[in-house]
């Protein structure tokens, strides 16, 4: 298939890249950006561990053509991946909560959940446990059994609020 | 002062920030010049000859560098020395469906999956065994013909003397329990990346370094050499972050042989990841289990005897199914005192992916068939269920009957907490209908005392090199795979040399760097490799303290090493002046934009030997870390320690012929409550909350224990409630996340991990494992209060709603239960049913799916009739 040329807009930068048509939006930035913090866990969109935020909303950006975020007459869609949600250089607050409570153990799955948490608490500063449940439903972990997660956002609201 | 400054601390894992922010790589994240992709052909048949392959479309394909098929690496490998079963791709036969027979080598993966289809292979197709019973009776076209009657291993163990215990039992129970099939879904699927580089004299490929998601690069090193035929010198391993194992990633995985095969044939750096399908095949995860069950027992609850007939249907390969057979009947020991033990476990090859080792390895579903029917037993006496626990509880330290050795046992300790903080005495009983607590225990190895290649080797050792500067590099063949090892190692160094963590930096499963651990597999890593971690602290703490104690003038027993400060026992704390002048130093040079660095820096001695620096100071009571260091290095040159570890004698069990699997130096303990409520119109199950307590000996750090244990419980549950493989004539219907359904956050309860501290007396600091014990009785614990709140036994797991009504049905009939498959109760199933209670079964259920293999074989009768 022949490239195109295309500029996408990942983490605040442009980025001009010639892909296939047909590329997914994660095969892209893993490949193509070497952003791989967002990560392939099926085959099926079952896992959410590609999940990025694209214009804000969580996006399983390996059901996303790479084509589709990119700009044509419109401005390029803002891609956000995990890689662009620490704190100017530092862990953000949920990031430094999931390490702390033990809310990552092998990591693999993190990167979805950081974007999904994100997502939430942009959307929602302070989700019920069944806002949080419901949240995370669409993101599988295989190694915490979930509550650790559920301490981690609950620490990192109240780090978010004090911050404030 | 706390009796510990570092350990018993609730910290993050030391690489937990590369995993939040997404920065650390894991094996697919790798990428190297040239790297070629390649892609796998899978077989169709469950049972097949290969009579021929032909590649030559695919490799006239552009883009596509080569096909890798059997012959290019015929030897035989598996994990275990008796195992040798497998070779990288099919030679002559394949086994299962998802069976590796080829694999394309191209410059990308939609190259190389065009390539595929154009593989020609000739299958001539031979009858295929799915059910073990059946498969145990085969008289001709056996899986492996070394294996008659596909009997990959049976075992007959005697401990004391069974008939005489039964005899003097006053009741007897006996019971079939099946335990359905399950794998590890590991988030992160196989990868594997790997390279040959050129060899400067023979200008030939030489040495080969693989990336690879393994919790064994050890192992892994070992088979490549038998595959490769090269000396494990020249083979490199290095272990990137793993996305998770559980025991999927404990052996070595196709992909990984093939790899190698494929960069050598290939002469390119080539990656192979799975597709989470293949996952599926890959497999090596717990095995459907049929357990006959018979316990005698006392009117006062104590047990008399035990016989249990196991049959676990192993898959097409040997894999860790010797292992598993044999903790499957030696875990019947060491949780509570049974006085006499019969077992009789067979291990069964059947045409299905292999099964291997899995969280809980062996004990799992035995466990699920004794708690159950100990619950069932303590119903009959009338007598409570965690009573009739505390009545059978061994008395420690002892050897039980069958050769394991016993020391910490906190299993009382796990029970009373567990009933105290679920509230068993209050509210059991008298919850709302069709709500209910269940309770059981279970236990697990800290480590096999025994490795898989028996030998006197150590199974752990550590290196630790401290430089000048006073930074601490701990060398660590320890495989993390998220359950935190290099946190562990980094904790217990920091401890026994008395400094902060920022000082630690562990390099972990690199073979060409670090010494040789077994891996992580068997809950060994925080015992073993902890052990030899604090050996290696240790030998170099020995060195620091010698020249620390020359310095200060007294006897080496006086140092003390804490809070990055050495001094002399008896004079004042240092901790607030040591740190006061260290802040002196630094607002000396911090204030100008030129500093003057030649000399002290924030504690660091750069230049000028340690007998200048003593002339001009004095004898002292007190120095800084570095200081100490500084001593030791201008005393006896390069500062490093070493240490290794090996289980010791008495703790390697008896003399029997399987008498290696089972012993441990030490277990762990863990009892459960676990409260659900069901739904008598639908069947349906909600676990409401389950309390476990676990006895790891010591928690060195209680997020990472907590999360363990949480996890454990979390898996047990979802194979108590969800998880199972889903077979039809060797197809599995259901691999992908959603159809195997691994629990969300939705079905997830709450679970409240207690911890319990035994010390044990020969774990580091007292510790033992944390990460698989909890596991095995959470499925018990949830049945048992399934029985509570509607009075029905589960005896096949997953407790599926069809299977939760169809005994409540049977229940209210008092009639036979609804035959959903083969006209078995599925509240007392006597027949292995492959499907595990679905309508899938033998073209009863919807119709079949062209590429369904047995449809093929209706075809292919069909046509060769009209011949």
């Amino acid at each position: 298939m022949r490239k195109e040329l295309i500029e996408l807009r990942v983490n605040g930068r442009k980025h001009e890249l010639a892909i296939e048509p047909s590329e997914l939006l994660l095969d892209v930035l893993r490949q193509e950006l070497d952003l791989t913090g967002s990560k392939r866990g099926c085959d099926d969109s079952s896992c959410g561990a590609c999940t990025v935020l694209v214009d804000g909303v969580p996006t399983l950006s390996c059901t996303m053509l790479a084509m589709s975020c990119a700009a044509d007459e419109q401005e390029a869609l803002e891609i956000t991946t995990v890689e662009g949600i620490a704190d100017h250089g530092a862990l953000a607050a949920i990031q430094k909560a999931y390490g702390d409570w033990g809310g990552a153990q092998c990591g693999f799955c993190t990167p979805g959940f950081m974007i999904t948490v994100k997502a939430l608490l942009d959307r929602n500063p302070e989700p019920s446990e069944d806002d949080i449940r419901h949240a995370l439903s669409g993101n599988l972990c295989r190694c915490t059994g979930y509550t650790q997660m559920y301490q981690a956002i609950k620490a990192a609201i109240e780090a978010e609020q004090e911050h404030r | 002062m706390a009796e510990f400054s570092v350990i018993g601390k609730r910290i993050a894992l030391v690489d937990s920030a590369g995993k939040t922010t997404g920065q650390g790589k894991y094996a697919d994240d790798l990428q190297l010049p040239g790297m070629l992709t390649g892609k796998i052909l899978h077989s169709p048949y469950p049972h097949a000859k290969i009579k021929k392959i032909d590649a030559s479309k695919a490799e006239a394909v552009e883009g596509v560098v080569c096909v890798v098929t059997g012959p290019d690496a015929p030897n035989k490998y598996g994990i275990l020395p008796v195992g040798h079963d497998e070779t990288a791709l099919a030679v002559e036969k394949v086994r299962y469906v998802g069976d590796n027979v080829a694999c394309v080598v191209a410059t990308s993966e939609a190259i190389a999956e065009r390539a595929l289809e154009l593989i020609d292979v000739e299958y001539e197709q031979l009858p295929a065994w799915f059910d073990p019973e059946d498969s145990m009776k085969a008289e001709r076209d056996w899986i492996h013909p070394q294996r008659p009657n596909n009997i990959e291993k049976d075992y007959h163990h005697v401990f004391g003397d069974p008939d005489k215990g039964f005899a003097e039992a006053d009741v007897v129970t006996e019971h079939r329990y099946i335990a359905g099939e399950v794998t590890h879904a590991a988030m992160e699927p196989h990868c594997t990346l790997a390279q040959f580089e050129i060899d400067s004299q023979t200008g030939q490929p030489g040495r080969l370094t693989v990336w690879s998601s393994t919790q064994v690069p050890y192992y892994l090193q070992h088979k490549l050499s038998i595959v490769l035929e090269m000396p494990m010198q020249q083979i490199r391993v290095i272990k990137p972050l793993v996305g998770g194992g559980f025991g999927g990633k404990s052996e070595v995985i196709p992909l990984e042989i093939i790899a190698a095969v494929a960069a050598r044939k290939a002469k390119a750096p080539v990656k192979i990841t799975y597709t989470r399908e293949e996952v599926f095949w890959a497999h090596r995860g717990r095995p459907r289990t049929i357990i006959d069950l018979k316990i005698g027992a006392k009117k006062d609850g104590h047990l008399t005897s035990v016989a249990a007939k196991v049959i676990q249907d192993g898959g097409a390969y040997c894999s860790y199914g010797v292992v598993t057979i044999l903790y499957s009947g030696a875990l019947l020991g060491a949780l509570y005192d049974i006085p006499n033990i019969r077992y009789d476990g067979y291990r069964v090859l059947t045409n299905k992916p292999a099964c291997g080792a899995m969280r809980g390895h062996g004990t799992v579903n035995v466990r699920f068939a004794f708690e159950s029917q100990l619950d069932e037993i303590a119903g009959q006496l009338e007598i409570d269920p965690a009573e009739i626990r505390r009545i059978n509880l061994l008395k420690p330290p002892c050897v039980t009957v069958n050769n394991l050795r016993v020391q910490s046992y906190g299993l009382p300790e796990c029970i009373e907490k567990v009933i105290e903080r679920s509230g068993w005495g209050e509210r059991r009983g008298k919850l709302p209908p069709a709500r209910g607590m269940g309770m059981a225990c279970s236990h697990y190895v800290s480590g096999a005392a025994n490795s898989i290649i028996r030998s006197d080797m150590p199974h752990s050792t550590v290196n630790i090199k401290i430089d000048r500067d006073g930074g601490v590099v701990v060398y660590t063949g320890a495989s993390d795979i998220g359950q935190g090892s290099d946190t562990m190692v980094a904790q217990i160094v920091a401890e026994v040399l008395g400094i902060g963590l920022g000082r630690i930096r562990v390099i972990a499963a690199d073979t060409d760097l670090t010494p040789i651990d077994i891996g992580s597999y068997s809950s060994r890593v925080t015992f073993m490799n902890g052990n030899a971690s604090l050996r290696s602290a240790e030998d170099v703490k020995k060195k620091i303290v010698a020249a620390a104690a020359l310095k200060m003038n007294c006897a080496p027993e006086d140092v003390i090493m804490r809070d990055d400060r050495v001094w002399k026992r008896g004079t004042a704390s240092p901790a607030t002046n040591g740190a006061g002048a260290e802040h002196t130093a630094r607002a000396d040079t911090s204030g100008g934009s030129v500093r003057e660095v030649s000399g002290r820096v924030e504690g660091q001695t750069l230049r000028g030997s340690l007998q200048q620096k003593r002339k001009d100071e004095g004898p002292k009571d007190q120095m800084s870390f570095e200081e100490a260091v500084v001593s030791a290095i201008d005393f006896t040159g390069a500062l490093s320690g070493t240490g290794s570890y090996a289980p010791p004698k008495d703790a390697r069990g008896g003399a029997f012929k399987g008498a290696g699997v089972g012993p441990s130096p030490a277990y762990s303990y863990s009892a459960q409550v676990a409260e659900v409520s069901v739904d008598e119109e639908t069947g349906e199950v909600k676990v409401h909350k389950v309390w476990a307590a676990h006895d790891c000996g010591r928690a060195l750090n209680p997020v990472s224990v907590e999360g363990q244990v949480i996890g454990s419980v979390w898996m047990g549950l979802g194979q108590a409630m969800q998880e199972e493989m889903v077979w039809k004539d060797g197809l599995l219907m259901n691999p992908g996340m959603l159809e195997y359904k691994s629990p969300s956050a939705t079905e997830s309860p709450e679970v409240e991990c207690i911890i319990v501290e035994s010390v044990d007396p020969e774990g580091p600091f007292g510790a033992k494992e944390a990460s698989e014990g909890s596991l095995a009785a959470t499925i018990p614990a949830i049945a048992n209060a399934i029985y509570n709140a509607v009075g029905v036994r589960l005896r096949e797991a997953p407790f599926t709603p069809e299977r939760v009504l169809a005994a409540l049905k049977a229940k209210r009939s008092e009639k036979k239960a609804l035959e959903m498959t083969r006209g078995s109760d599925p509240s007392s199933p006597t027949t292995f049913r492959e499907h595990g209670g679905s309508l899938w079964f033998k073209g009863k259920g919807p119709q079949r799916h062209e590429d369904d293999p047995s449809r093929r074989t209706n075809q292919a009768e069909t046509a060769a009739g009209d011949d």
